[in-house]
């Protein structure tokens, strides 16, 4: 993981003193609620339903035990002992008092963490896949550059009032695990014919009320280019996007309104003013950022120790974690394990203090001190010794996070929603939670296979729901709570909007629904093992739709 | 609204003109940019400093031609969350080369000062007064900046590779 300096380190410890300035005068009166409102979005400082809420980053989804367990103090201080991970690689605390807001943000700046743009019209928390570094079919890590950038739109001076915020991702796999395309900006490092590595760039990337896919306008982008592209990308959209309209301000408005074409060309002309000054990159700059990378010491080990097959036959539930929840890693002998944080009627990503000092207990004595957080609001072990599986597994099935439903019909994205948040028009949670109640039994859900279900309570889908298997709008009529249901979305490297079946349904109704989904592709299927998202490409929404309104 | 340059709050210099106002000779004077642009040739040859005050929605590159014969360019921050004429400031400063003064008008607030420093300006047309007074104290609230901009600060990554005397403590 990236270890901060003296430099980062000052820099935090001046933004804290910053916000403690500000703070103290919103406390004192002297700014007004309007006027501290974009100095607290600038620091992650929403103000919810109940509470203010602290949105922390957890930049390109690595932590190491030392902010884990930070986390876990923040959470029991000042919270009521749990955050919320988010779908974007951050963690939430919703219970958060403003006047101990600083001394928080202070203790978060001791372990080289912030709350700094995770909210404001800037450019927000840098995500990439959450195995990066360890993933097999990854090229090569893209932290190093996921830093660069991350440090290069920290406190931007022309990029803090853009017309809206801006997300980016990146990839290095042929396996998309960071949903790329919903991006406003993407950027997959691949090989091209020459065998050199460079960035295929994606913008205009966004879900909300207009969802888009990114569209590519750079099949290769050098990366000594890579600060000088992302400034062009940047001070294109700050100058053109629109800011008449907040619901056409996204840079995916911009981009459908001009073309990719047309856009990619005024990039283009004002990156070949830029590309050759000071953002561009030399090797030692490189150098410099991935000499912070700590990487593991691993040992030279074997895959696949007799130990572990011996294990999985003399225990089922060893055999079914083993299947659900551990994958390939890049290092002969070692393994990525995944914590699914999506407990049958739980809620999506949440974590306990307790859960938190445990989980950085086992990081430490079994994963190198590491821990990866998902945009599926799932975390991970990044590098477990194959041998060390069976004493890890029993461990985490005594705290309850060996859960074996990962990428199954429970292993639910989900936001907040009306529990909790001021925009949403219906509530999130307890859908995913009824769900979860009615699919609990895990030869069901095996047999249902990978699916994804997606609930957002409102149009800003922060819980991505064009992209689910199966996705969840809540909407408000009258004065109720309905929900839209789409069928056939995907975030991966085949990424595909959903496509809405009919009527929302009102909410007791909803997991009803999710049943007879289930249940239809269940009989549509084609043997032997057709996936749900197969058999509504296959055939489209209809059958679906049938199924679902024949009764209703 | 005091303005704000070389970190004291000082006198504005310069005539703000109307667009159907007559422009006095041998004094500093402002115009519009849709003034300027009708009768540009002329303006740029008068006797006295010239300052061009430049919409947040016009492309700055139509001023290029003339900004040699300019001493002032007044940008624009409608509100301070509309942050067009930070790119405006830097493409003025970075790619054209404008050496006049830079000056910020409109929703200037001191949480924005820091960034507006970095973008290039100079002149600070500073809507509170009480901003204005604690000037100074908010342009120095970062000794660390992270990327290359107008004010030539070095860069953290640049610090790093060049290390000697430049650890921050």
């Amino acid at each position: 993981m990236y270890v901060y300096d003296a430099f980062d380190r000052r820099l935090l410890a001046e933004r804290v003193a910053e916000f403690r300035d500000q703070v103290a005068r919103r406390l004192s009166g002297e700014l007004t609620e309007e006027e501290f409102k974009p100095l607290r979005l600038m620091n992650g400082v929403y103000l919810q339903l109940h509470a203010y809420m602290l949105r922390i980053a957890i930049p390109y989804g690595t932590l190491s035990t030392l902010q884990l367990r930070k986390l876990a103090e923040i959470a029991r201080k000042y919270d009521r002992g749990y955050g919320h991970f988010t779908t974007r690689q951050n963690i939430q605390f919703h219970w958060i008092k403003l006047a101990e807001l600083p001394d928080a943000m202070a203790e978060l700046a001791s372990v080289g963490m912030h709350g700094m743009q995770t909210s404001g019209n800037n450019v927000r928390n840098i995500t990439t896949d959450q195995w990066a570094g360890v993933a097999p079919d990854e090229i090569e890590d893209p932290r190093i550059w996921a830093e660069l950038i991350r440090q290069h739109v920290t406190l931007h001076p022309e990029f803090s009032f853009m017309p809206r915020k801006f997300k980016i991702a990146l990839g290095a796999s042929s396996r998309d695990r960071a949903a790329l395309r919903i991006h406003d900006m993407a950027l997959r490092l691949h090989r091209n014919a020459a065998g050199e590595t460079g960035f295929e760039v994606m913008v205009g990337g966004g879900l909300g009320r207009t969802p888009y896919l990114a569209q590519t306008i750079k099949p290769f982008l050098p990366k000594r280019d890579v600060l000088s592209y992302v400034e062009a990308v940047l001070r294109t959209y700050n100058q053109f996007g629109r800011r008449d309209n907040i619901w056409k301000a996204r840079i995916k408005i911009l981009v459908h309104d001009l073309g990719a074409e047309a856009f990619a060309k005024e990039v283009e002309a004002e990156w070949q003013g830029i590309k050759d000054g000071a953002l561009a990159l030399d090797p030692a700059m490189v150098a410099e950022i991935a000499s912070r990378f700590r990487y593991p010491d691993y040992e030279k080990l074997d895959d696949s120790p007799p130990q572990l097959a011996k294990a999985r036959r003399d225990d089922r539930g060893f055999d079914t974690w083993m299947a659900n929840c551990v994958a390939n890693h890049k290092v002969p002998g070692y393994a990525v394990v995944t914590l699914s944080l999506k407990p049958q009627g739980g809620t999506p990503g949440d974590c306990t203090a307790v859960q938190m000092d445990k989980l950085a207990d086992f990081a430490d004595r079994y994963s190198f001190g590491e821990i990866r957080v998902g945009h599926e609001q799932n975390l991970a072990l990044p590098h477990v010794a194959q041998r060390d599986l069976p004493a890890l597994w029993r461990e985490l099935d005594a705290i309850g996070l060996a859960q074996t439903n990962v990428n199954l019909i429970t292993d639910i994205i989900s936001c907040p929603g009306l529990d909790y948040c001021s925009l949403a028009n219906a509530r999130s949670i307890p859908i995913a939670q009824e769900i979860t109640q009615r699919f609990r039994d895990l030869d069901i859900q095996r047999d249902l296979g990978r699916l994804h279900i997606n609930i957002s309570g409102c149009i800003n889908a922060c819980g991505h729901h064009h992209v689910g298997h199966i996705g969840i709008l809540g909407v408000e009529k009258n004065g109720e709570e309905f929900y839209q249901i789409t069928l056939g979305g995907k975030a991966d490297e085949n990424a595909t909007l959903g496509t809405l079946i009919g009527p929302a349904v009102p909410y007791a109704q909803v997991a009803d629904v999710v049943e007879d989904i289930a249940a239809a592709y269940l009989e549509l299927r084609q043997p032997p093992q057709e996936l749900f998202i197969d058999t509504v490409k296959r055939l489209g929404v209809e059958p679906f739709r049938e199924r679902v309104y024949a009764a209703r | 609204m005091p303005l704000v340059e070389n970190g004291q709050i000082v006198q504005d210099r310069y005539l703000h003109v109307e667009d159907d106002g007559p422009i006095p000779d041998r004094v500093p004077a402002i115009v519009s940019a849709q003034r300027f642009l009708a009768n540009a040739d002329a303006l740029v040859r008068r006797d006295g400093s010239l300052a061009v005050w430049w919409p947040n929605d016009r492309r700055i590159a139509e001023l290029a031609p003339w900004l040699g014969h300019l001493a002032l360019v007044a940008l624009q921050f409608p509100k301070f969350r509309d942050g067009r004429a930070y790119s405006q400031a830097r493409l003025l400063r970075e790619t054209y080369g404008f050496g006049g003064t830079l000056r910020a008008t409109g929703d200037v607030l001191r949480d924005q000062f820091h960034f507006l420093i970095r973008a290039g300006f100079d002149s600070f047309e500073v809507k509170k007064p009480a901003d204005a007074r604690v000037f100074a104290e908010a342009a120095a609230r970062y000794s660390v900046v992270y990327q290359p901009s107008a004010d030539g600060r070095v860069p953290a990554l640049r610090r790093r590779v060049q290390r000697a005397g430049t650890d921050p403590g």
